[in-house]
């Protein structure tokens, strides 16, 4: 029993890790998604762009680990502005098939541009001495790297949430994503919502592509080797809402966790089956509105 | 009319000028893997080809030429592998196929070579049982047995309780065979075997899992590359080395090229393999150099870059011996009696009963030698080994 209990304890840890990284890499997807009705596939690009400027930075230039994560997030928040601007708006009124061609193409676009930058081999990562070994508590050990992961996280989720929910700008995005045309007509102006927001959603996907790097390695086919388990995310937890992703990751993360652990001769075949079982019972996600 | 006539004359002639030229051409068709998510193993193929060709490419008989068809197989994927074969045996008439990254794609090629009788030399493709399907397919790479059951052997003698985690795809299943036979025959036992998909990012759950049974080694296998890097850094991050697990496997876990960014959780990590770019022999220093000034002063060659450079070796050396003339059964019984004593990795063979490679095999212990981490060797466990599998099962 006290075997189990401690196993039990390890596993939620382990899945709490991986969920939390999974939602700070999508959320901005389901808000893309949700919010401006864009079929970002290339969502990954940015958190992998952040991966690389953050790798990058600590690398050849020695910037310090929490330098080199912000480093990450203004510059691919600014970069995917000029981005948003120069393609997305242009497609902004098209189908979901035009929006799906350009940024597929866009991923094929950043894939080989990383390769030719960055070789086909991953970045190494140096975690600094703090993060690295593990903490003892009653009787487990918890690895240092993970548990900032999670504390960071959780206090980024917060500060989202309370964004969303508290602040003027979330009421203005609340209001967009519920009828944008009578946001629009009240005199919020949706167009530099939009550009903000999706500077957010990106910034965040770098976040987690930089905070990540050390247990979803950073390399050249990262935006569509992953990008199953961003959709995934998104979809479970419904679009344009910060909520359904945060409980679709860590369910995703938890219960891949505890499926390797306990049963792995099913590997991660269980993943794909929940999100089955989840979508056939809510077609929406598990907060989208139907 | 008269027009016609004499440009058909010159069409003729040109037909026979251009037919004697191709008689001094020899075309080696190359598969490897340029697209898809796994183009990091297709890239050192490459670079091995391409060194060979920079330094060696024009060792050649008077008047012979060698012209290489490159073509992307875009990953494990047997049924496209098989298609380009054929273009390249039927449209192409090459008279050597090589390269191959991916033992699915090679077994799907070796058997449409023995229908064409076209020389089909594996420089990575490992699958065990592939030279049994084809008279005409030998390989230069390694086999999984050659490094895992001379481990086996070894790792009984030091621990009793091991624990398997195995990439759950042929090669992994073979790795895990060949510790297993060699392990038990010599009296360890086996507490837990886990085979890991092949999609898997986060191996925390699996190291847990291992960590919880308390075994006194750890026996892995991964594809080369970022799986492996992703595996070891857990076994680190979860303190499995400070819980006095040791991590062993082949030589894939510690890949040349891939050493630096696991860095130091793979100090102290023990493989058996045959090539290490830290290896102590004349012939792999000026290799390693040659390849860090083609390619960059802060990359290491891997295995796989030695594979296709002693490929491309065996290749140019039975042009040479049959200066030019190329003929299939000739070329198999060229390579059947190969041996080259000064390929990187040490002395090489080719098996004439198996066409299979003869080989050392190394045990390394992963340490930091000037800064940087290094696949140390420290004995020669196997000497010109045989692969075992075939003794074990010979074919009928």
């Amino acid at each position: 029993m006290q075997s189990f209990v401690s196993s039990l304890v390890s596993v939620a840890f382990h899945g709490l890790a991986y969920g939390m990284i999974l939602y700070v890499i999508s959320v901005g997807l389901s808000v893309t998604m949700g919010l401006m009705g864009f079929v970002n596939l290339a969502h990954g690009v940015f958190a992998m762009a952040g991966g690389y400027v953050m790798l990058t930075a600590m690398n050849k230039y020695g910037v310090p680990f929490p330098l080199a994560l912000a480093l990450a997030f203004v510059s691919v928040a600014v970069a995917s502005i000029v981005l948003e601007r120069l393609l997305y708006a242009r497609l902004y009124t098209a189908g979901d098939l035009e929006q799906v061609l350009l940024t597929i193409g866009l991923i094929f676009m950043a894939v080989a541009l990383a390769r030719l930058i960055f070789g086909t081999l991953q970045q190494p990562v140096y975690l600094p001495g703090y993060l690295k070994g593990q903490f003892a508590l009653l009787g487990r050990d918890f690895p240092a790297y993970r548990v900032f992961l999670i504390g960071f996280s959780a206090v980024l989720v917060a500060a989202l949430w309370f964004g969303v929910e508290r602040t003027r700008w979330g009421a203005k995005v609340r209001a967009a994503v519920d009828n944008r045309p009578m946001a629009q007509a009240i005199g919020i102006n949706t167009s530099v919502l939009f550009s903000g927001t999706f500077a957010l959603g990106s910034g965040l996907a770098a976040l987690g592509g930089g905070l990540g790097a050390e247990i979803i390695a950073i390399q050249p086919v990262y935006p569509f080797e992953h990008l199953v388990y961003f959709l995934i995310v998104v979809a479970v937890g419904g679009l344009g809402s910060l909520r359904g992703p945060f409980v679709a990751a860590l369910l995703i993360g938890v219960s891949d966790t505890a499926c390797k652990y306990w049963l792995p001769q099913f590997g991660a075949f269980f993943i794909y089956a929940a999100t089955i079982a989840l979508l056939l019972w809510r077609p929406a996600g598990l907060f989208g509105k139907a | 009319m008269r027009m016609k006539l004499t440009a058909s004359i010159a069409g003729f002639a040109l037909a026979a000028i251009s037919g004697l030229a191709a008689a001094q051409t020899v075309k080696i068709g190359v598969l490897s893997t340029y697209s898809g998510p796994t183009t990091a193993q297709g890239d050192q193929l490459d670079k091995g080809v391409k060194l060979f060709m920079k330094l060696n490419g024009t060792k050649l008989p008077p008047g012979v030429k060698v012209e290489l068809v490159v073509r992307d197989d875009g990953g494990a994927n047997p049924d496209n592998a098989k298609r380009i074969a054929q273009e390249l045996i039927v449209r192409d008439k090459v008279q050597f196929l090589t390269g191959v990254v991916w033992t699915p794609n090679a077994a799907a090629i070796a058997p449409l070579a023995a229908q064409a009788k076209v020389p089909f030399i594996s420089m990575n493709a490992a699958g065990v049982a592939i030279p049994y399907s084809s008279p005409y397919f030998a390989r230069v790479s390694f086999t999984l047995w050659q490094s895992c059951y001379p481990l086996g052997q070894w790792a009984a003698k030091k621990f009793k309780r091991a624990y398997i985690v195995v990439s759950d795809f042929v090669p992994g299943h073979e790795a895990e065979e060949a510790f297993t036979k060699g392990f038990k025959e010599g009296g360890g036992q086996i507490i837990g075997a886990v085979r890991v998909p092949l999609a898997n990012t986060d191996f925390a759950a699996y190291m847990q899992r291992v960590k919880d049974a308390k075994p006194d080694v750890l026996f892995a296998f991964n594809p080369a590359g970022k799986q492996a890097t992703a595996q070891m850094k857990a076994y680190a991050d979860l303190g499995l080395d400070k819980a006095g697990i040791k991590y062993i496997g082949p030589g894939d876990l510690t890949t040349d090229e891939e050493l630096q960014s696991m860095g130091d959780a793979a100090v102290g990590v023990m493989t058996v393999h045959h090539y290490s770019a830290a290896g102590d022999r004349p012939a792999n220093k000026s290799f390693v150099a040659a390849y860090k000034k083609e390619f960059g002063q802060n990359l290491n060659p891997g295995f796989m870059v030695v594979g296709a450079y002693d490929g491309m070796q065996l290749i140019f050396d039975a042009i040479n011996s049959l200066k030019g003339k190329m003929d299939a059964d000739n070329t198999m019984a060229f390579i059947k009696s190969y041996k080259n004593p000064n390929s990187p990795r040490g002395p090489i063979a080719i098996d004439p009963d198996t066409r299979d490679i003869v080989q050392n095999e190394y045990l390394r212990e992963v340490r930091k030698v000037g800064g940087q981490l290094a696949n140390v060797e420290l004995d020669t466990i196997g000497k010109m080994l045989k692969d075992p599998w075939k003794q074990f099962n010979p074919k009928k």
